[in-house]
C-alpha cells in the first residue's frame, strides 16, 4: 500500500428526502504521473489512483476514471440525491491494486 | 542561391518557424484522436454543457476546473497540450441530479481544455476553455 493515503469526505449527516446534497471528497495521494524524472534522470514509475466511485445504498452517483493529469491529492466535488436514509460508499482504486474505502451515513428525517 | 550570411539567416529562421509550427499540432492531433475514439467521428454540438476554468493559472500543478453537463451520461476531459491529453472521464449515475463535478488538474503549459459529453440521446456535446499557465505542472 502506498504510504500516507488518507481519504477525507464531507457529507451532511442529515438531509430531507429527495434533497440534493453536495459532497466533497479528497484523498491524500502523491499521484506520480510517470512523466517526472529523478536526480539520475530515470523515469519515476507511474503510481496514481485510476478510478473513483461513489454509491448510495448500492446505486451509483458518480464513477470517475482518473488519468495522470489529475493533481496530487485528488479532489472531487459533486451532487447527489438522497431518497432515503442510508450509506454513501466511496472507493478509490490505486494502480498497485489497493482499494481505499470510506463510508458515510445520511439520516433522512 | 549564393550562401551569403543574410541568406543563411533567412533559411535558418524559416526552418525554426516550421519546426515550431510542426510541434504544436502533434499534441493537438493526439487529442483529436482520443476524442474520435469516444465520439466515433460523430459531430459534436456546442452549448449544452459548460466548462469552467480559470483564465490564468499561476500553478499548473493544481488548476481547478468544473464541468456541468445536464442531460449527459458521460463527460470526458482532455488537455491538448499535455504529454497525454486524457485528463479524466466522469460517468454520472442515477442518483446524480446535476451531472456536474469539479476537480483539480495538472497542465503542462498554456493550452485548451476540452470537454466532450455523451448525452442521453446518444449525441455529443463539446465545450472548451483556454487556460494560460505560468508554471507548468509536469516536472520534466
Amino acid at each position: 500500500m502506498a504510504s500516507g493515503v488518507k481519504p477525507r469526505v464531507k457529507v451532511p449527516s442529515k438531509a430531507a428526502a429527495g434533497e440534493t446534497i453536495t459532497i466533497k471528497t479528497l484523498i491524500s495521494h502523491k499521484m506520480e504521473s510517470g512523466q517526472r524524472k529523478d536526480d539520475d534522470g530515470n523515469k519515476i514509475p507511474r503510481s496514481i489512483i485510476n478510478r473513483f466511485t461513489a454509491d448510495f445504498n448500492g446505486e451509483n452517483v458518480i464513477d470517475v476514471t482518473l488519468e495522470p493529469a489529475i493533481s496530487t491529492n485528488p479532489y472531487f466535488q459533486f451532487d447527489a440525491t438522497v431518497p432515503e436514509s442510508g450509506d454513501f460508499v466511496f472507493k478509490w482504486y490505486d494502480d498497485d491494486g489497493d482499494v481505499y474505502e470510506e463510508t458515510k451515513s445520511v439520516t433522512v428525517g | 542561391m549564393e550562401l551569403t550570411r543574410r541568406n543563411m539567416l533567412v533559411i535558418s529562421s524559416g526552418t525554426a518557424l516550421t519546426a515550431a509550427l510542426g510541434a504544436l499540432p502533434a499534441f493537438a492531433s493526439m487529442t483529436e484522436d482520443e476524442i474520435a475514439k469516444i465520439t466515433g467521428g460523430a459531430d459534436t454540438a456546442e452549448g449544452a454543457i459548460t466548462l469552467t476554468a480559470p483564465e490564468i493559472a499561476e500553478n499548473g500543478n493544481t488548476v481547478p476546473i468544473e464541468v456541468a453537463a445536464p442531460g449527459a451520461t458521460m463527460v470526458a476531459l482532455f488537455a491538448d497540450g499535455n504529454p497525454t491529453p486524457k485528463v479524466a472521464t466522469f460517468n454520472f449515475g442515477p442518483l446524480n441530479p446535476t451531472h456536474a463535478a469539479s476537480t483539480r488538474i495538472r497542465l503542462a503549459g498554456t493550452q485548451n481544455i476540452i470537454a466532450i459529453a455523451k448525452m442521453e440521446d446518444g449525441s455529443f456535446q463539446k465545450a472548451s476553455a483556454n487556460v494560460k499557465v505560468t508554471i507548468g505542472g509536469c516536472g520534466g
